[in-house]
C-alpha cells in the first residue's frame, strides 16, 4: 500500500500542469420539449500523471463530462483546455485531431471493431494519424504486450474474453502514447477478476506516468484512484483525496495467480 | 490515411458481408453485361449486313417502286405503292444502259417446295439470267439458268444448301423433280452454304428464273430491278438513265439508290439500333446502382457504432468519405469487371446463332459507366456517414 504522503507530494507537486482543464463548463440540451441540464457550470482540472476518478450516480452528468473533456462532445458554455490548448472554436476535424494525438479511450462496452484482429483495432488510432504500416504493427504489438496479450495479436475480438476485449481496448488507448486516458466505466461490462486484471494495468500505466481518468458510480472502482470528484446533478459537490487506495496489484495476487 | 489504408478498410468490409457484396454487384454484373452483350449483337448484326451488301461489289444500283427519297411529303411507302415495276420497265432501262451495265428484274415470293412427301415453307428469289453475277452466286454443283430458260419461262431451279439438306438429305439433288407451289421444277443447280444472315437466309431460298416465278405467284409484276454498273465511274450517271426511263410511266413514284446510299441508310439505321439497345441495358446498370446506393445506406446506419469508434481514435470527416465512398466503388467496379467477361463470353457463346462483336468502345463506355455509378450512388451515403456525430454514433445500438 502506498504511503499517503507520497500521493499528497506528486499530487502537489504538479499541481500547476494541467493535462486537462475545463472551466464553467455547461452543457444543456432539449429533451422531448423539456431542456434538461447534464451539466450546471464544472471547473475540472486534471493534473499531469494523476489518476482521479470522476463519481456520481447515474444521470449526474458524469458522462456528459468525459464526453466533453473528451472532445466528444462540445460544452453549450464554458471552455476546455487540452494541454493549455483552447478547443472550443475547433472544427470537427481538429478536435478529431486533438483526440488522435492526446487522448485515449476507454469504454464501457469496449467499442472494439468487430470482425477485426486484436492488432488492427490497436494500429486503428495509427492509421488515422498517419503512420506506416511497419511502425504500426510494431507499435501495436508493444501495446498488447504491455497489456500482457502478446499472444493474442492476431485474435478477433469475438475469441477473446472480455478482460482481453477491455486490455486490447486499453492498448488502442495508448498505442498513439496519448496525455491522458479517459476510462468510462472501464469495469462495468466484466465479472469481478477481469475487472481487477483492468484496473491492475490502468494502475501500472499511471505508475508509468500516464494520466488517467475513471468515470464510474462504484465506490470500489473509484477507490483505485488518487483523488475522487464527486458529481451530482451537474456539478460537483466534493472533492476527496484517497486515503487508502486500492491497488489491484495486491488484490490479483490475493486471488491466486490463475492465468491472467 | 492513405489510398492504400482506404482500400485495405473497404476491401475487409466487403469481405465480411461477401453475400450481401456478391448481391449488390449483381446488380451492375447485369447491367455492364447487358450493354456488353447488346451492344455485341448490335455491332455484329450491323458489321454481317453491311458486310454482305459491300460483298455484292459496289457498283450495284437499285430502283424500288415508291418515292423513298423525297420523304413523306413525296406520298412515299406511307402513301401506298400503286404502280409496281414489271418486266417491260426493266426493258425500257436496259435500253437505256449500255451492254456492260447488267439489268436484272428481280421478284420475291413465298414458296411452298414439296419433294416425295417432304414440304417446306420457303421463299422465292427470282431474276434473269445475270442474277448469278450480279447476285454472286456460288454453286457446289450444277448451273444456273439461262436467257433460253428466263425467255421460255422454263420450270427449273437453283436451290439453297438447306432447302437440299432438307429435302435431299444431303444427296446431290441435280435432275432431281420439286414441287414448287404445286408446279413441277427439275432442279438444276444447288449453292454453297452461306451461313445464317439477317440480310435473308440465302441457304433457305430456291432460285428461279423471273417468268416462270411470275406464273406460278400470278402476277405480271416484279419487286425490284437491279442493276449492276459496268464502269463504277458511271454510277451516278447510270443513276441518272434508269430514272429518266422510268420517269413517263411512273413520274415520281420510285426511287433509285445507289450500293453506297443503300450502305448509308442501313448502317444509320442500324447504328440507332444498337445505341437504342445500349440505352435500354444503360437503365438496368442505373438500376444496379440504385442497389448499390441502397445497400450503402443499410451499411451506413448498419456501422453507426463503428464509425463511432473510428470518429472516437481521430478519424476526420474526408478519412470516413473515402471509406464508403472507395468501397461503393469498389463494388461497382469488380460488378463492372466480372460484367465485362460475362458479356463478353455471353457474346462469344451467341456467335453461332447471332453475329457478334465486342468492340472496345462498349467495354470502356461500361466500365466507366459502372465506376461513375459507383461513385455517384456512393457519395450520399458516404457523406451521411461522415457527416455522424460521434457521440450519437457511440451510443447507437
Amino acid at each position: 500500500m502506498q504511503p499517503k504522503a507520497d500521493i499528497a507530494v506528486s499530487a502537489g507537486g504538479r499541481a500547476r500542469r494541467a493535462v486537462l482543464e475545463a472551466t464553467g463548463v455547461t452543457k444543456s440540451y432539449v429533451l422531448d420539449e423539456i431542456q434538461v441540464n447534464a451539466l450546471c457550470g464544472v471547473d475540472l482540472s486534471v493534473h499531469d500523471g494523476e489518476m482521479m476518478a470522476i463519481m456520481g450516480p447515474s444521470g449526474s452528468g458524469k458522462s456528459t463530462l468525459m464526453h466533453i473533456v473528451g472532445l466528444l462532445d462540445r460544452p453549450t458554455t464554458g471552455s476546455v483546455r487540452v494541454e493549455g490548448e483552447e478547443v472550443s472554436h475547433m472544427s470537427p476535424n481538429e478536435l478529431a485531431a486533438v483526440r488522435n494525438r492526446r487522448i485515449g479511450f476507454v469504454f464501457q462496452a469496449f467499442n472494439l471493431l468487430a470482425r477485426t484482429s486484436a492488432t488492427a483495432n490497436v494500429e486503428l488510432p495509427l492509421v488515422y494519424a498517419g503512420v506506416s504500416g511497419a511502425e504500426r504493427s510494431r507499435r501495436a504489438r508493444a501495446a498488447l504486450e504491455l497489456v500482457g496479450l502478446g499472444d493474442r495479436v492476431s485474435h478477433l475480438p469475438n475469441q477473446l474474453s472480455g478482460g482481453q476485449q477491455q486490455r486490447v481496448a486499453i492498448a488502442r488507448a495508448l498505442v498513439t502514447e496519448p496525455s491522458i486516458v479517459l476510462a468510462d466505466e472501464p469495469t462495468g461490462n466484466l465479472d469481478s477478476r477481469s475487472g481487477i486484471e483492468v484496473m491492475t494495468i490502468l494502475q501500472e500505466l499511471n505508475d508509468n506516468g500516464i494520466t488517467v481518468v475513471l468515470v464510474t458510480h462504484d465506490d470500489a472502482v473509484a477507490r483505485h484512484a488518487e483523488r475522487i470528484v464527486h458529481l451530482s446533478d451537474g456539478v460537483i459537490v466534493r472533492e476527496e483525496m484517497v486515503d487508502a487506495r486500492v491497488l489491484a496489484a495486491n488484490r490479483l495476487a490475493a486471488l491466486g495467480e490463475t492465468g491472467r | 490515411m492513405n489510398l492504400a489504408e482506404s482500400l485495405r478498410i473497404a476491401l475487409r468490409a466487403l469481405s465480411a458481408n461477401k453475400i450481401r457484396s456478391a448481391l449488390t454487384m449483381l446488380g451492375v454484373i447485369i447491367g455492364v453485361s447487358a450493354v456488353i452483350l447488346l451492344v455485341a449483337i448490335g455491332t455484329g448484326v450491323q458489321d454481317e449486313v453491311t458486310g454482305s451488301i459491300e460483298g455484292l461489289g459496289s457498283n450495284l444500283v437499285f430502283a424500288f417502286p415508291g418515292n423513298f427519297e423525297e420523304g413523306p411529303s413525296g406520298g412515299g411507302p406511307g402513301g401506298g405503292i400503286t404502280k409496281q415495276f414489271n418486266l417491260d420497265d426493266a426493258d425500257l432501262v436496259s435500253r437505256r444502259l449500255s451492254p456492260d451495265d447488267l439489268v436484272v428484274p428481280v421478284l420475291q415470293g413465298a414458296a411452298v417446295v414439296k419433294a416425295g412427301n417432304r414440304e417446306l415453307r420457303t421463299t422465292l428469289a427470282a431474276a434473269n439470267e445475270f442474277g448469278d453475277e450480279v447476285f454472286a452466286a456460288d454453286y457446289l454443283g450444277g448451273r444456273g439458268y439461262r436467257r433460253s430458260e428466263v425467255t421460255a419461262a422454263s420450270r427449273v431451279v437453283v436451290i439453297g444448301s438447306r432447302i437440299r439438306d432438307e429435302l435431299f438429305a444431303f444427296q446431290d439433288p441435280v435432275g432431281r423433280q420439286i414441287d414448287v407451289n404445286g408446279q413441277r421444277f427439275t432442279v438444276i443447280g444447288h449453292l454453297v452454304a452461306q451461313g445464317g444472315s439477317l440480310t435473308g437466309d440465302q441457304d433457305n431460298q430456291i432460285y428461279i428464273p423471273v417468268t416462270a416465278a411470275q406464273r406460278i405467284l400470278g402476277t405480271s409484276d416484279i419487286s425490284s430491278i437491279v442493276v449492276k454498273v459496268g464502269d463504277p465511274a458511271r454510277i451516278e450517271i447510270v443513276r441518272n438513265q434508269i430514272r429518266s426511263a422510268l420517269r413517263p410511266r411512273f413520274g415520281s413514284e420510285f426511287s433509285v439508290f445507289t450500293q453506297e446510299q443503300t450502305l448509308g441508310i442501313l448502317s444509320q439505321l442500324l447504328g440507332t439500333l444498337t445505341v437504342m439497345l445500349a440505352g435500354i441495358a444503360g437503365i438496368s446498370l442505373l438500376v444496379g446502382g440504385i442497389g448499390i446506393m441502397n445497400i450503402m445506406l443499410v451499411s451506413v446506419s448498419e456501422r453507426t457504432r463503428e464509425i463511432g469508434i473510428r470518429k472516437a481514435v481521430g478519424a476526420k470527416t474526408y478519412d470516413i468519405m473515402s471509406q464508403f465512398v472507395i468501397e461503393a466503388v469498389l463494388l461497382s467496379v469488380a460488378g463492372g469487371m466480372v460484367g465485362i467477361a460475362l458479356g463478353w463470353a455471353g457474346a462469344l457463346a451467341l456467335r453461332p446463332f447471332v453475329p457478334t462483336e465486342v468492340t472496345g468502345w462498349a467495354v470502356t463506355l461500361a466500365f466507366t459507366f459502372s465506376a461513375a455509378v459507383g461513385v455517384f450512388f456512393g457519395v450520399y451515403p458516404a457523406y451521411r456517414a461522415s457527416m455522424l456525430d460521434p457521440i450519437e454514433a457511440l451510443r447507437y445500438e
